[in-house]
């Protein structure tokens, strides 16, 4: 299939997910996700699925963990307070090795917050995504046909690694319309889970799926096991885009639907002849700490951009292990920056350390 | 002459419950059950938070443990997924009543094809003896150390009563395992529970009143005395749904 197709960012990526063989859908009602449970409870029904609304975000990521540990690729979506709510499971999720895909098309917060587009959980997400030692896939689509493609990704990944992945989206991504081209579904089958709890069938011994170690020195041992699936995906996985950054005095990291705002404000910048440029993460973790590492070594300094109140700063400054200032210009709350105000920084920004 | 052996589907390891618990009563109950209907192969079980968190060790079966008190949002998943596998969940009071309530009545709400057994105990074994749910009123715990005080920690949930209001359930009763004679009924109960899950009746559930002499601080027998002075008054045996002929 290359027919390009206008699709909502919510519907594009759901239908990303019924062809990458997902079939199981648990969710529960949350602006602005709204689009993507409803496109699943309309399409997965037609082809042989499961859609089922949960009494609750928790009950949701729990039946996602069932699903998982039967061996079908499971998933849900929600918005930042009901992602909250998903860590506990997303947590033994980890602990148990299980794959599935999380979306979060982000909103602001803290609290109830608002339902305007935000990046305010990205610490959530790639810190603290549940309690304990961990870490989930993220990664960051900036347009519709990246939320069809991260998707089918993420799913991949997630079987691969044996672990959580999230689509860390907002609310102007899964709102807004564009063309796409939707891939094809998986051309062999999908990976064998020999692991899976699905009925031993009394032809191999039992499964067991489980986080709970009681033995202190077997536990430090099965997350030591993790850490080193971790430092592969590290070394393996980071994604992100190099725009005109290759030569950029004034470099701008973004990602998302910020990024998009950035990029015209490098074109403006340009057009007064200063050297901006973009790292654009697509995956967030990993991040991609070598691209940011070689574009310190050109950049007079790094501006962090992001709807949030800086919380990539910390990041960036680690990647180019402070060789490099780096500066923060966002807007938080559901308040989405615009072209002339990023310009202006990048102007104050070039003056500062021309 | 028939010998008395250890069900197929119990895996022949020592147990982690103290002397005298009715957990291990209970757990061969179930694996008599699976054996009897043959189905251990395509058996997935689902431990739950408390003292019997460690039973995906005890069964033969496929087990998950899952987190504390979303076993039935756990076990919806996994029969979801394959729908003509058999799906348990073995819960205390805490993680079915408690913690776990929402997803509890909604699994049987919505009719989940899964067999809940229900270890009542009235007291959270695992973390040391704390109040329940389900204890009694007056009833003397590490956190109701005056008892139970009804205008301030309110009422007990007696959970097949609840539940059998619910037009998804299709099979709710309630046994005890403190006599022999009881213990016979709650192997029949289990078993219709199972048979109604694999005739996809829809959600069945079994509660079991059981002791925890350690966190009693009785003698197992002296416990199983407490249970049929305090708890079968409160809680009465019988079916309370049944909707499997």
């Amino acid at each position: 299939m290359s027919e390009r197709v206008l699709m909502k960012g919510n519907e594009a990526l759901a239908e990303a997910a019924i062809l990458a063989g997902c079939r199981h859908f648990f969710g529960y009602p949350i602006t602005p996700q709204t689009e993507l449970a409803a496109y699943m409870s309309k399409r997965l029904p037609k082809v042989g699925g499961v859609f089922l609304q949960a009494e609750s975000e928790i009950a949701a990521i729990n039946m996602v963990q069932g699903a998982a540990a039967a061996g079908v690729r499971a998933m849900t979506s929600s918005s930042s307070p009901g992602i909250s709510l998903k860590t506990e499971g997303i947590s033994y999720m980890c602990g148990s090795n299980l794959p599935c895909v999380i979306v979060n098309i982000q909103r602001g917060g803290p609290g109830l917050g608002g339902i305007q587009p935000s990046q305010a959980d990205y610490c959530q997400a790639v810190k603290a995504p549940g309690h304990g030692d961990l870490h989930i896939l993220v990664s960051a689509p900036a347009t519709v046909q990246e939320m069809v493609d991260l998707a089918g990704k993420a799913f991949d990944l997630a079987d691969k690694y044996r672990m959580p992945a999230m689509i860390l989206a907002d609310g102007m991504l899964g709102q807004m319309m564009e063309p796409v081209v939707l891939p094809g579904e998986p051309a062999g089958p999908l990976p064998k889970k020999e692991w899976a709890a699905s009925g031993h069938n009394n032809g191999r011994p039992k499964n067991i799926i489980n986080s709970l170690y009681l033995d202190p020195y077997m536990l430090e041992e099965s997350i030591k096991k993790r850490y080193e699936r971790y430092k592969i995906i590290e070394e393996n996985e980071s994604l992100h885009e190099n725009y005109l950054a290759d030569d950029a005095e004034i470099v701008l990291v973004s990602y998302g639907a910020t990024s998009r705002v950035a990029k015209a404000a490098i074109n403006m910048a340009r057009g007064k002849g200063i050297r901006a440029g973009l790292l654009r993460p697509l995956t967030l973790y990993p991040f991609p700490k070598k691209a940011v590492a070689e574009a310190a070594k050109t950049a007079k300094a790094f501006i962090s951009v992001e709807m949030s109140m800086g919380q990539m700063v910390d990041d960036i400054r680690l990647a180019c292990d402070c060789s490099v200032p780096v500066e923060f210009f966002g807007r938080t709350g559901g308040v989405i920056p615009n072209v002339d105000e990023i310009l202006g920084f990048i102007e104050k920004t070039d003056r500062r350390y021309k | 002459m028939p010998s008395f052996k250890r069900p197929k589907a119990l895996a022949d390891v020592p147990t982690s419950y103290c002397p005298g618990c009715t957990h291990g009563v209970i757990h061969r109950l179930i694996a008599e059950t699976i054996d009897e209907l043959g189905i251990e192969g395509k058996t997935v079980g689902i431990a739950p938070v408390g003292c019997s968190v460690l039973a995906y060790n005890f069964f033969n079966c496929d087990m998950i443990q899952a987190p504390h008190g979303r076993a039935p949002a756990v076990a919806t998943g996994v029969k979801r997924a394959i729908p003509d596998n058999v799906l348990f969940t073995y819960q205390g009071d805490g993680d079915l009543a408690a913690i776990g309530t929402a997803e509890t009545v909604h699994a049987a709400a919505r009719g989940e094809n899964i067999t809940v057994i229900f270890v009542n105990n009235a007291i959270y074994g695992m973390t040391g003896g704390q109040m329940a749910p389900t204890s009694l009123p007056e009833q003397v715990t590490q956190t109701s150390p005056y008892g139970r005080d009804i205008k301030s920690a309110g009422f007990p949930i007696k959970v097949c009563e609840l539940l059998s209001t619910l037009d998804g359930v299709a099979y709710a009763e309630r046994v005890a395992v403190d006599s022999v004679k009881n213990i016979r009924n709650a192997k029949k109960a289990v078993k219709k529970a199972f048979e109604a899950q694999i005739a996809e009746k829809g959600f069945s559930i079994v509660e079991i009143i059981s002791s925890c002499p350690t966190n009693w601080g009785l003698t197992p027998v002296d416990a199983l005395d407490w249970l049929r002075d305090n708890m079968l008054p409160y809680y009465p045996l019988g079916i309370y749904k049944d909707k499997t002929s």
